[in-house]
């Protein structure tokens, strides 16, 4: 079953490529400094930051994870928005803002290194270049597989393409062409993706006729099922769900994630920069219907009239409860399919190809034409996401690690075209890290695995950096590392249910406990990596000298004056913007419940 | 800095806007819609949501220039 795209699919496509580098070729004349390059000079509309903060972090594993996940598991999936997201972008941009853009710090590294000091830079510089490279990689290899299957494209020939085009216009524009991009990009993934959910949910009855269909109560709601582990799809307690991933990696990801941070640093004005995380909360709240409703129409959906020999078959054969695409498919979820091109088994059931829901839903509801554009939004989103981590690691590296270790002393316009190279290089990494993402079934587990490691830790080390002046460099670096070691250490003794040691865990020898699933020990993870870093950089700091308070100005909570609200009406203020935002959050988690 | 983003998106929504109403008036009669989009010409009309985006967007353009 592959669509067959006409001239009208590749003229959108084409048109888009072409805008997305005229932005770029535009742009370089405006690149003149490292600031430019690096920061938009700071110059940056909080409406635009915000737009680009979302989009940013809208890369493949949101787009085609986030159906995968709906389809496994249904509208909890939500919970990485509504709780997984949005309170810690409201908490990053009311709390957090005021030291990351106040402390004038070009990047995150660069603020752990004022409030901190040189090592406690260098290990989360050094651990965020090499996570950011490792997730562009993630997205080039969904992007290459899912053209490959769908359209028949060469993988190599895909990836090589889109780098290319988000190269050139990051390379010619920087942070502003990438910034740009992305909010052009949002809108292409927005007015993509509501024809395909208005088709989807008009063809199965709306949500209650999808609910009827879907005939698992535990797949349409996000809470009621959330009080032991064994009663819904995902594995999870309420307790791992609330502290493993809207707390530690919530807050982990959005609060400290340079690739995020970055656009709201690039804004115009402090009010601007806090106003950024809280403006992107509000698209954040209803992304949940456009990219997990249909992954989950996608396990229900039929397809009786399309002309398709083993779609009749399923049907004939009476293989599946529902019509089925393909034999031994889900709704029109295909299973994986072996190098001989028979579907894979384990247990003696099918293995589903979770991450193709959301690409079949285009298949399956868009015409040629419309079909273009569904493409354009698919290979947006991977772009944007590509172009967030690519900017993030170019300047970190070139910030945070050439020029703090390897040349401290050339000029700007060195920095400058050392951000430049570094663009292409860190591009090249990328695409060797994107045959890595092979080995995984499910992208966003990769990514949350990934984030375990790194960024778990990392928030406690914030909080307690932002708001206890005592929390000293000694605290805070052996702390990072005693987190880091924690999460590894008990993903090593711990397995998913089915799962043998290996990449999945339980590498150290003695499996200590075995959880229900992935996730799980996933926020498990987690949880420990937090509570490892939280108790040693508070034992540590007590243990070592403090740094003078004047020194501490314009970074810890408590030294810094609360930022000028004054000239501001009601709805310019952050606080209150979050307030809103706050209430409706609530609503959706009621509804949904 | 540099330009107005409105007018790139824009101009690139109502390009695909008026590409789609085009398609979608010279495709009335295919099969497609009725196998894909559940027998609506979903180009015909979500092309010209997409224009009345675009148009929105370069109006808002020239809104700011004016100030």
């Amino acid at each position: 079953m592959r669509p067959e795209p006409h001239l009208i699919d590749y003229t959108i496509i084409l048109l888009y490529f072409v805008f997305v580098l005229g932005i770029g070729f535009v742009l370089k004349k405006h690149m003149k400094t490292s600031t430019d390059f690096f920061l938009s000079g700071r110059s940056i509309p909080g409406w635009i930051a915000g737009l680009a903060f979302l989009s940013a972090n809208l890369g493949a594993q949101e787009v085609i994870g986030m159906g995968a996940s709906g389809a496994k598991y249904g509208i909890s999936t939500s919970h990485f928005y509504w709780i997984g997201a949005v309170p810690a972008m409201l908490f990053v941009g009311v709390f957090m803002m005021p030291f990351y853009y106040g402390s004038r710090a070009r990047s995150v590294p660069e603020y752990l290194k004022l409030r901190f000091d040189e090592k406690t830079r260098g290990f989360n510089a050094i651990s965020f270049a090499v996570m950011t490279v490792f997730s562009s990689g993630v997205s080039m290899y969904a992007m290459g597989k899912l053209l490959q299957l769908l359209l028949g494209w060469n993988f190599t020939a895909a990836i090589l393409i889109s780098a290319l085009i988000v190269l050139a216009y990051t390379f010619l524009g920087g942070l502003t062409s990438a910034i740009y991009n992305e909010v052009l990009q949002f809108f292409l993934i927005v007015m993509g993706f509501i024809p395909l959910v208005y088709l989807g949910l008009r063809d199965v009855g709306g949500w209650d006729g999808l609910k009827v269909r879907i005939a698992n109560d535990a797949m349409v709601h996000s809470w009621k099922y959330m009080g032991h582990a064994s009663q819904n799809p995902m594995g999870v307690e309420w307790f791992g769900m609330l502290m493993g991933l809207a707390f530690v990696l919530s807050f982990g990801y959005w609060c400290t994630d340079f690739l995020v941070v970055q656009r709201a640093m690039a804004a115009d004005s402090m009010t601007a920069a806090r106003r950024t995380p809280v403006i992107a909360a509000f698209p954040k709240m209803v992304f949940p219907f456009l990219v997990i409703l249909p992954g989950m129409i996608a396990g229900v959906a039929t397809s009786p009239r399309l002309h398709d020999a083993r779609a009749q078959e399923s049907v004939v054969a009476g293989n599946t409860a529902q019509a089925s695409f393909f034999t031994g498919g889900k709704g029109i979820i295909p299973p994986k399919y072996d190098a001989a091109g028979n579907p894979v088994k384990a247990d003696g059931k099918v293995v589903l190809d979770y991450d193709l829901a959301t690409p079949m839903m285009l298949v399956r509801y868009f015409p040629s034409g419309l079909l273009g554009l569904g493409l354009c939004a698919l290979i947006a989103s991977f772009m944007s996401g590509m172009a967030g981590n690519t900017t993030a690691f170019n300047t970190v590296w070139t910030y945070d690690i050439y020029q703090s270790y390897i040349n401290k002393t050339a000029s700007d316009q060195h920095y400058l075209w050392m951000g430049r190279a570094s663009t292409i290089f860190g591009l090249g990494i990328s695409l060797m890290a994107a045959f890595v993402a092979k080995e995984f079934n499910n992208i966003l587990d990769v990514l949350q695995l990934v984030f375990a490691f790194v960024n778990a830790p990392l928030f406690a080390t914030f909080m307690l950096g932002m708001f206890w002046k005592r929390t000293t460099g000694h605290g805070a670096f052996w702390g990072l590392l005693g987190g880091t070691v924690a999460a590894a250490t008990h993903y090593g003794l711990t397995l998913p249910a089915g799962a043998v040691p290996g990449v999945k865990g339980g590498y150290l020898g003695p499996i200590l406990h075995v959880y229900p699933s992935e996730m799980a020990q996933n926020f498990w993870t987690a949880i420990f990596a937090w509570v490892g870093c939280f108790t040693l950089t508070v034992v540590i700091s007590l243990s070592t000298a403090p740094r003078p308070e004047a020194e501490l100005k314009g970074l810890v909570y408590s030294l810094t004056a609360k930022p000028e609200e004054g000239g501001l009406k009601w709805y310019q203020k952050p606080a209150t913007l979050a307030l809103i935002v706050l209430v409706l959050l609530l609503g959706l988690n009621l509804v949904f419940w | 800095m540099g330009f107005d983003i409105r007018m790139p998106i824009g101009l690139l929504f109502t390009l695909f806007g008026i590409l789609l109403i085009g398609y979608g008036a010279a495709t009335r009669e295919s099969v497609m819609y009725a196998d894909h989009s559940l027998g609506l010409n979903m180009n015909l009309w979500w092309g010209g949501a997409l224009l009345v985006f675009g148009l929105a967007m370069l109006a808002l353009t020239r809104l700011r220039r004016k100030e």
